[in-house]
């Protein structure tokens, strides 16, 4: 099973398509509930054969020596492989995507528009993420990177929010912007590749620090690196390419939210330490002061933000941007002089990569339960809003009353997120910091006032919706039901797990990052 | 060994395990659930006691137990978890327990009949739990997380009726305002990380990198005073005492074990087990924090009307004295009063519940809504209603007030003595410190009895309320009988004698001096002090006590202990003739009324002072004011310009940038390129069909004419070639 497991897994959804396609075309979907089925058994293969690939993951190979590794010609004219693999850095997020992939079509369940529509983009999608994370050849990357745009552009388009269209095609040219920029940056290290043409991302390792090139006076291997930034930046996203976020988040469905929040933000800073640290470390010593800065402007902007927000779901949203800079600063204390800070920090941003997956996902999927009953989601009344007598004035209030076992997983979901200890966000967020404070000092300690912004909005949120006297307005809510309770838990058990005993993740991406770490040191 | 290793850990997480219970299962026994709870800590309580006798008869260096497993690592980075029993924490353990346990019992009555009873009990457990953990904790690390976890207890329990906005408000503000003194913890806690070549979170190891010197004093000094930021959080020092008052919204018996007795105390444990690395510049810091408050504190206290709030300033005031003698180098007096202090203080807020209780019971049968049970101008003469609580009351008064035979005495005794030692030492600005001790003594004394007079004594307030009161039932006056008979000096001093040195005490044996390893070492590279104090001395110190150290360093805190103890008698007449003033002084006001408390409050709003205690100094406003609507209107501003301005404006014009040069681009390629140049060309040769079919006349002459000028022309051009 070892050499198709990682091609099974980014097929299957593809094959859950087809079959999609040959009931729709025999007139099998009387219940259009069959799309949801033949969507939630593709998924869950996917989960069950991911979590067979992390059994049997053994994380001191590298892709090199990894039985799981497949290499073949593609296009051989233009040395373009199908070469994919997993290690340390690929291997939580694919469970990621597969969990979350598998929990979103529990949480897409009442989509009613369209379904056939729906589930196979999201299907398509699916295939697009594990794509990326596999892909061990630049074009390859580059081909799944591009085929996740266009389901997650009809996706917000069709099935989104009243702003759908406007987010839908914002998001798409912003995240194509980027693209431009990742196409060229991959050209130029196909052409320049000192040993002949290639876009094998193991063998740039060896070759693109090599380059030797400039361009209008600068050095290639520095334009190869800002264009690649650029590229992973908007996706990630870096200030000030964030704006997209926000709006895309808030119009998407909640299951598209999740995966966004989930699982795409973090493709940036994958490609980050997949493509950018292994190819151009020099570049990566020069650069992380800025990448370090940029991560801090992201902590603070992005919570200063969030606490302005009166939309539940855009104060999650801005709390990404603010989570997501954690990882960047992890990421750049891979300079740091201090061993111990440099493995503290790369393994934080890792893991912060993978728990603010399972923390953003629960965040959005609980603001989805509140949403649909109460068919709003203000913290506060907007000044506009279109009853005039509500205007300005608290939405809820004292909810938690109402619903115990939503309360519960709310303040879970949002003590995780500020990073409360025993809980999984507290961790990493924590070896970023003690990585960052290794390498950036200043920037590091400015940094830390995160650690009271993100408590701020959570805990006003927090109190605006759930405490207080009750609004007699929402005695008909009712609490979590069976469904959600079974989506939810997966994800708060990771969270309390990860946040009790961290190691069994840590385990996973540990031998990976440290060899990222020997690749980088000499160039400090 | 082995088995203390088991006592620990299931000392460590049954609180844990009654949590879980009473969260999932809590609503099964009903009212019943609590005895399961009782029962888990008084099994905590026996694990404590058992700890306390294996370690009774150790000296103070001894430790009971220790072990650590490894809980993160990757590389050389590692991060260790760890229970580390010494004496101080098996006291500490000792002390959280029994508060515990006589919580459990006492809040079996005063929260019956609530709608989330079990969920009350199951945040005492998650509070104990991470109290423990504190307690327990070998590294800066575990310490911290634990940290974080008793804020979120307390944010729970604050919160606990959160129907109330005041309640919701005040959990907020409780773990917003810790949250800031845990940035300083935390940055703290990563300077010393990275101190020296090998790096570790454990206290030891920490400690053993301080001892060997060579550390810059300067980062150091900051480290130190970044850690024990955590403590003015926590501890609710100057400048973030905010949010202890507020947290008074919690159901009374928890702000007794939380607010009262145990987890602020933990900012004080914690600044004790990293007392051996502050420097002294650091130490000076605190001290001048710990004066602030305590004067500060009690100041307030003196004019608030509501029981709590005035008990939860006295709790601000006594941890600022703890923290006071920290800063001193008072090691063993600071946990003296914190162990004295947990006592008493949590009999003064049971006993200030027993007393609402039953005004809230009383008021609940004359259907009253509007009177506070809580404000002492509706109290009065209960003490003949209520004498249990009463006298356990006026016990604990007397004790938190400084009179001999009480606890209380001994242990600010020794810390006042430490202030004053602390002086004749350096001189100076440290005037403050005994000044502002004594000063806090005094108003201590003064308003714990008014106080007592405003409830127990005089008229009754209002005859009605007061026919209704009834003394508490057994399960809450048990507490509070046991907790003011510890507050009996005897029990830590272990001699009858009431002016009797707390220095001498079992207590001050089990805790010994502590160690201040940083000063040490600067010390013992500063030839002045080892040739001028102590070389010269090594059998006898200037104080005429034998030097039981045989290592020539400067052993900081023997020798403040020293001083201190030269400083004793002069430090106890002194706090007694302030105690008895403030004593003699209140009863002049509330209990003779000789003096009309209206004419105290014209004099002393002269200069403004009744309106600046009453209002708290209004810091609550200066921070609303200067710090927390400005953050908020930035926030909105920085909301406009990330959203409106910078996206709405700045990206989208890029988007309608391209969209307007795209039309225009049309225009070019369909007006000017399409339609004239392209079609042009169409237009040109339909133009010149239109005038060559005028040539394909059907004349026969004409076409010989056009072939003959072709024709010539063609020769021309050959030619020409």
């Amino acid at each position: 099973m070892e050499s198709w497991i990682l091609s099974t897994l980014i097929f299957l959804p593809v094959i859950g398509v087809l079959v999609m396609c040959i009931v729709s075309m025999l007139n099998l979907d009387e219940d259009k509930a069959i799309y949801k089925y033949i969507a939630l058994a593709t998924t869950g293969i996917q989960l069950i054969l991911s979590g067979l690939l992390y059994i049997n993951f053994d994380p001191s190979h590298s892709v090199l020596n990894s039985p799981y590794t497949v290499q073949v010609d593609w296009i051989s004219n233009f040395n373009i492989e199908y070469y994919i693999g997993v290690d340390g850095l690929s291997m939580p997020m694919v469970l990621l995507s597969a969990l979350l992939s598998f929990l979103c079509i529990g949480i897409s369940w009442n989509v009613n528009k369209n379904v056939f529509g729906y589930f196979a983009l999201f299907l398509l999608l699916d295939a697009g993420m594990m794509g990326v994370f596999l892909s061990l050849d630049f074009f390859l990357f580059y081909i799944f990177w591009e085929v996740m745009l266009l389901p997650m552009y009809f996706l917000i388009g069709m099935w989104g929010g009243p702003q759908r269209h406007y987010a839908a095609i914002k998001f798409f040219l912003y995240t194509l912007f980027g693209s431009v920029f990742m196409l060229l940056g991959m050209l130029a290290l196909y052409y320049y590749a000192p040993d002949g043409n290639t876009f094998n991302l193991i063998s740039l390792i060896s070759q693109a620090p090599r380059i030797e090139a400039s361009l209008w006076g600068f050095d290639m291997r520095f334009l190869i690196w800002i264009a690649l930034f650029i590229g992973f930046a908007i996706k990630v996203p870096v200030f000030p390419f964030h704006t997209w976020l926000p709006l895309a988040h808030v119009e998407a469905p909640t299951a598209i939210s999740v995966i966004l929040a989930g699982v795409l933000l973090k493709m940036g800073t994958y490609g980050l330490l997949r493509i950018s640290y292994p190819l151009l470390p020099g570049e990566v010593v020069n650069f992380a002061y800025i990448l370090a800065f940029l991560g801090v402007i992201n902590i603070i902007w992005g919570a200063i933000n969030a606490i302005a927000q009166i939309d539940l779901k855009k104060m999650v949203a801005y709390s990404s941007v603010s989570h997501m800079g954690y990882v960047l600063l992890g990421m750049a204390s891979i300079v740091s002089t201090e061993s111990a800070g440099a493995e503290a920090g790369l393994n934080g941003a890792v893991m912060q990569m993978f728990n603010h997956g399972t923390i953003t996902a629960m965040l959005f999927m609980l603001v989805g339960v509140l949403y649909d009953q109460a068919h709003h989601r203000w913290i506060v009344f907007p000044d506009d809003y279109k009853d005039k007598d509500l205007a300005g004035k608290i939405a809820f209030g004292g909810i938690a009353s109402k619903m115990p076992v939503f309360n519960g997983f709310i303040i879970l979901a949002f003590f995780a997120g500020l990073g409360l200890p025993a809980l999984s966000g507290f961790i990493s967020e924590a070896l970023c910091f003690i990585g960052g404070f290794s390498a950036f000092r200043v920037l590091t300690i400015i940094g830390t006032l995160g650690i009271l912004l993100n408590a701020i909005y959570f805990l006003r949120a927090y109190q605006r919706i759930f405490l207080g006297p009750f609004n007699e307005k929402y005695n008909d809510l009712k609490d979590m039901n069976v469904k959600d309770l079974a989506i939810i838990l997966p994800l708060a058990f990771l969270t309390l797990l990860f946040g009790v005993y961290p190691q069994p993740l840590m385990n996973i991406i540990s031998d990976s990052l440290g060899k990222l770490i020997i690749l980088v040191q000499p160039y400090i | 060994m082995d088995f203390n290793i088991f006592l620990s850990l299931s000392f460590l997480f049954i609180p844990l395990l009654l949590f879980a219970y009473q969260l999932f299962f809590g609503h099964i026994l009903k009212h019943d659930t609590w005895w399961v709870s009782l029962f888990g800590i008084g099994l905590n309580l026996a694990v404590a006691l058992s700890f306390f006798y294996q370690s009774f008869f150790n000296s103070a260096d001894n430790i009971l137990f220790n072990g650590r497993f490894n809980w993160l690592t990757t590389g050389n980075f590692n991060l260790d978890l760890g229970i580390t029993i010494d004496n101080l924490a098996v006291i500490m353990l000792l002390v959280v327990s029994l508060v515990s346990f006589l919580v459990h019992l006492y809040s079996s009555e005063y929260m019956k009949g609530d709608l989330r009873f079990s969920r009350y009990y199951a945040f005492l457990g998650l509070f104990t739990f991470s109290m423990n953990g504190i307690v327990l904790a070998d590294s800066i690390t575990m310490i911290y997380i634990f940290w974080e976890l008793v804020g979120l207890s307390s944010y729970l329990i604050i919160g606990f009726w959160f129907e109330k906005n005041s309640a919701a408000s005040a959990s907020k503000k409780a773990f917003l305002t810790n949250r800031v003194g845990d940035i300083g913890m935390f940055i703290g806690i990563m300077m010393i990380y990275f101190v020296g070549d090998s790096h570790s979170f454990n206290l030891d190891e920490i400690i053993a990198k301080v001892k060997l010197g060579g550390i810059d004093s300067t980062y150091l000094t900051i480290a130190g005073v970044l850690i024990f930021l955590g403590a003015v959080g926590k501890s609710a020092q100057l400048p973030l005492h905010i949010w202890l008052p507020d947290a008074m919204e919690g159901p009374t018996p928890a702000s007794a074990m939380i607010h009262a007795a145990t987890m602020v105390a933990a900012g004080v444990y914690m600044s004790l087990r990293i007392f051996p690395i502050l420097t002294f510049e650091a130490l000076s810091i605190i001290a001048f924090i710990g004066a602030s408050t305590a004067i500060f504190a009690a100041i307030i206290a003196i004019t608030q009307n509501d029981i709590k709030k005035v008990l939860a300033y006295s709790t601000v005031s006594q941890l600022g004295y703890m923290v006071l003698a920290i800063g001193v180098g008072s090691y063993m007096a600071a946990f003296f009063h914190l162990v004295t202090h947990a006592m008493f203080k949590a009999c003064l807020f049971m006993a200030s519940g027993s007393v609402i209780h039953s005004m809230h019971h009383s008021l609940h049968e004359l259907h009253d809504h509007e009177t506070d049970p809580q404000d002492m101008r509706n109290m009065g003469g209960l003490k003949n209603k209520m004498p249990i609580t009463y006298f356990s009351m006026l016990i604990t008064t007397l004790a938190i007030a400084g009179v001999p035979f009480f606890s209380g005495f001994v242990s600010k005794d020794a810390i006042l003595a430490g202030t004053l030692a602390h002086y004749f030492e350096h001189g100076g600005v440290t005037i403050f410190l005994p000044i502002a001790g004594f000063g806090a003594a005094a108003i201590t004394a003064f308003y714990m009895f008014r106080l007592i007079f405003l409830t127990f004594h005089g008229k009754p307030k209002n005859e009605k309320i007061y026919d209704h009161i009834h003394e508490s039932p057994l399960p809450m006056t048990i507490p509070l009988i046991v907790l003011s008979a510890l507050s009996f000096s005897v029990f830590y001093t272990g001699s009858i004698n009431p002016l009797a040195d707390g220095s001498y005490s079992w207590f001050a044996k089990a805790i010994g001096n502590g160690h201040n390893y940083v000063i040490e070492v600067d010390n013992s590279h500063n030839d002045n002090y080892s040739k001028d104090k102590y070389a010269g001395k090594s059998k006898n110190d200037k104080y005429g006590h034998e030097l039981d150290e045989s290592d020539s360093k400067f052993n900081f805190t023997y020798h403040v202990s020293h001083a201190a103890h030269a400083a004793h008698y002069t430090a106890m007449y002194l706090s007694l003739l302030v105690a008895g003033l403030g004593i003699i002084f209140s009863s002049l006001v509330y209990l003779f009324r000789k003096i009309d408390p209206e004419l105290l409050y014209r004099f002393f709003n002269i200069f403004r002072l009744y309106d600046l205690s009453k209002n708290k100094f209004y810091i609550d406003e200066i921070y609303s004011n200067i710090l927390y609507k400005p953050f908020m209107f930035w926030s909105k501003v920085s909301s406009k310009i990330d959203w409106d301005l910078y996206d709405q404006k700045g990206i989208d014009s890029l988007g309608k940038l391209t969209l307007f040069a795209s039309n225009k681009s049309t225009k070019v390629d369909y007006d000017w390129l399409d339609q004239i140049i392209v079609d042009g060309f169409g237009k040109l040769a339909n133009y010149m069909s239109m005038k060559l079919k005028n040539i394909q006349g059907g004349i026969v002459q004409s076409y010989i004419l056009g072939g003959l000028v072709a024709l010539i022309l063609i020769i021309l051009l050959v030619q020409q070639i």
